[in-house]
């Protein structure tokens, strides 16, 4: 009976001179370089698990998949590699759906390893079974399920490829347990080359686009750049600074293209976009031209599309064609890598625009209409200040990770990045319970670098799970809860749009975020006054361990300035003037 | 508008998933769609209408296609020069006194017969849509008890009118 049943399932080892399929897999990673691991164990990757044993690769086990996921996101995105993820079939893989999607609408690259069941069973409603290639692709750069064990090198030479090349992205691949368990008579060589006919994305930009952008670029007397995450994933802050100083243009960015130039320059106008600054929102509705260097035009950058940047001439640079037109009718499309685009155009001799007037406009616009809040009475702590004491600690030099809400808006105003790739934020998913876990991973991926989770008091309960890995690891976390005993955003919108209805968004009941703190030996803060903040602020964030700040904030504070959903950019309230 | 779309494909399981999975999420309505192999081994061919009222969008769906790894290329032939083929089953009731009323106007349509029984005839057309279409609207006072359609399969010709329409240049 039992090996009856072995058999059906396919579980049963096969001793063999190459090993197993498992085997073949953890060859294949050490072949392409991986030297972390996020995952989780379960029945359909056992084998994969022992072939770890035997052959290891570090391997972070997280406390929940989704952990797993969001810290191999934090690791993609600071190193720009590929996070490598493992998870068993069935439940396993579904809790990775969210990190998925999140990755593909991010543009992160990770590989995905899913356990499946045997593929004798499949389609039988098997023990664990989903259909992970079916729930997995339209989420997915591209998806891959394992049929036959001697395809493992060429498949995971691919996945690899496939995730970090081009525009990155998450890539599936589903192994069958009984393909794990296979036994191999001969090794299969890494493959050098990959052979994908389907897939050759374009990197060298169409030298007529670049000299009718440069010309287009000189003869402007309101030039823009709006920067995005794309010349972060092309490795191209340098010619991107190089630009704006050579040519004297103005900057501005997405959420995810934080950090592409320092927040302090004197060209950087801040973010754009529904809670932009103002110079940076004004300058698109002025220029007349605006440079998109690897951004998507998404809906919170652009408000209202029919009133978006009116004046503009719109030169578009993407890896990605089907990015260019998709929202906002572009004048001159270059299809490339941005850093080879920007080194383009650095090489025209069209002239340098005029722009002293332009940037005197906007140096204006940056005085008299500031970010700005009301200060607290009576010693109390506004998010804001959250935000600022960080900055103050950490000189704008931590990598700072975030999930969704006012306290993402608040550090994206507030906490002026020093350096690129030290910003990592859920932005086109907008997922609760990203920035704790991705803080894990970025801490991994750069043990030395001072990482700081700043993370509601809502999304934080959504992964708090992975304190454990700061206990087992002693990373040096910092994570400050800017604690508003409410879900922030929804609170606001519910406060601007819904006549004050706080449906379901009021949580005074919390856990006291101390103790919790201390049963997994991380050290806990909780701070209710500004005063005192300080003190905590330095300490905790000077400190070699991991640390908890529970700041309570201003409850009702709201982020401003904003641009109302379905509005134009020049629609803004919430605007601070001096 | 109607829009025919033809995609080459790396013959992989789930590639017509995938791609018809990217019409639904990117919320295109098919109309018909065919699959077959081609000349070149490990390669098929995808032929698709679609129903799209603005260009752009039409343009977004080939670049969208484009980009799945599997896609090898994707056309809009809507406005080239193309042969265009549907195959339909059409299954009419001729009981014996319309018999030949109804073969007088099958002829022209180059039909045939492939099934007949006491009162019900099949016939099997093969044309561009409209011809197919034509077709049916005949058969209909006669009664139709089933139709089966292919759905359109295309290709561009050979040699292109040299004329374009003044659309397809701006494009």
């Amino acid at each position: 009976m039992e090996a009856s049943v072995k058999s059906r399932e396919g579980t049963a080892v096969t001793e063999q001179a190459a090993g197993t399929g498992a085997d073949l897999l953890i060859r294949s990673l050490k072949n392409e370089g991986v030297d972390i691991i996020f995952g989780y164990p379960g029945g359909a990757v056992l084998p994969i698990y022992d072939a770890l044993y035997r052959n290891p690769i570090r391997h972070i086990l997280a406390r929940h998949e989704q952990g797993a996921i969001h810290a191999a996101e934090g690791y993609a995105r600071v190193t720009g590699r590929p996070g490598v993820v493992i998870a068993t079939s069935g439940p396993g893989a579904t809790n990775l759906v969210t990190g998925i999607a999140d990755a593909m609408l991010d543009s992160l690259p990770l590989v995905v390893f899913t356990g499946q069941v045997a593929q004798q069973v499949i389609g039988t409603d098997a023990f664990q079974e989903a259909d992970v290639i079916g729930i997995t692709q339209p989420i997915t750069k591209h998806n891959y399920q394992v049929k036959d064990a001697r395809d493992l090198p060429r498949i995971v030479k691919e996945a690899f490829h496939i995730a970090s090349t081009g525009r990155p992205g998450p890539v599936v691949v589903d192994i069958p347990k009984n393909i794990s368990v296979a036994g191999l008579e001969a090794d299969i060589p890494h493959p050098v080359e990959v052979d994908l006919p389907g897939y050759q994305p374009t990197y060298q930009p169409n030298f007529f686009q670049i000299q009718k952008a440069a010309q287009s670029l000189a003869a402007a007397k309101r030039p823009l750049i709006l920067a995005g995450a794309g010349v972060l994933a092309a490795k191209g802050t340098e010619e991107l600074r190089r630009l704006i100083e050579e040519w004297r243009i103005p900057v501005t960015n997405t959420l995810l293209g934080l950090g592409t130039i320092p927040g302090e320059h004197e060209l950087f106008l801040g973010m754009a976009g529904m809670h932009g600054t103002y110079a940076a929102n004004h300058a698109i509705q002025e220029c007349d031209v605006l440079l998109n260097v690897g951004a998507r035009f998404d809906d919170r950058l652009t408000g209202k599309l029919a009133g978006f940047a009116p004046n503009a001439k719109v030169i578009h640079i993407d890896i990605d064609p089907a990015e260019i037109g998709k929202n906002v009718p572009t004048d001159i499309p270059i299809v490339g890598d941005a850093r080879q685009a920007l080194e383009a155009l650095l090489r025209q001799d069209a002239g340098k625009p005029d722009t002293e007037e332009w940037i005197a406009r906007l140096d204006d616009w940056k005085e008299t209409r500031p970010l700005g809040y009301t200060a607290a009475t009576a010693d109390g702590i506004m998010p804001q200040d959250a935000v600022r004491l960080v900055h103050k600690y950490t000189e704008g030099d931590a990598i700072v990770t975030t999930d969704v809400g006012q306290h993402q808006m608040f550090a994206a105003q507030y906490y002026s990045l020093n350096n690129a790739h030290h910003w990592v934020t859920s932005g086109g998913l907008g997922t609760m319970g990203f920035g704790f876990p991705a803080a894990i991973g970025a801490q991994f991926a750069r043990p030395d670098a001072k990482v700081v989770s700043i993370v509601g008091d809502a999304g934080f309960q959504m992964t708090l799970q992975e304190l454990s890995l700061l206990q087992e690891f002693r990373l040096p976390v910092k994570i400050v809860i800017v604690n508003n005993a409410s879900l922030g955003m929804v609170r606001q919108w519910q406060e601007t749009f819904h006549g004050e209805r706080y449906s379901s968004s009021l949580i005074p009941i919390q856990p006291d975020f101390v103790k919790l703190a201390e049963a997994y030996e991380v050290k806990g803060y909780k701070v209710e006054t500004l005063s005192r903040a300080e003190e905590v602020f330095r300490e905790a964030l000077a400190s070699d361990g991991p640390a908890l700040i529970d700041c309570r904030v201003l409850e009702t504070e709201n982020v401003y300035p904003m641009v109302a959903p379905g509005k134009t950019l020049s629609e803004m309230i919430g605007v601070m003037e001096r | 508008m109607k829009r025919i779309i033809t995609t080459t494909v790396i013959n992989q399981s789930g590639v017509l998933n995938r791609v018809t999975g990217l019409l639904m999420k990117r919320q295109f309505n098919i109309e018909s769609i065919t699959v077959g192999h081609t000349e070149q081994p490990g390669m098929s061919k995808m032929t698709f209408v679609v129903h799209v009222e603005d260009p752009g969008k039409v343009e977004q769906l080939l670049k969208q296609l484009q980009k799945q790894i599997d896609v090898i290329k994707a056309n809009d032939i809507t406005d080239k020069s193309a042969v265009m083929r549907e195959l339909a089953l059409v299954k009419v009731t001729t009981p014996p006194q319309v018999r030949s009323e109804v073969q007088s106007i099958v002829q022209p349509f180059r039909a045939s017969v492939i099934d007949m029984s006491k009162n019900v005839t099949t016939f099997q057309v093969t044309g561009d849509p409209e011809k197919i279409e034509a077709f049916i609207d005949l058969m209909r006072p006669y009664g139709i008890k089933e139709i089966s359609r292919t759905g359109v399969t295309a290709f561009t010709r050979e040699t292109q009118r040299t004329e374009m329409k003044p659309d397809l240049i701006l494009q």
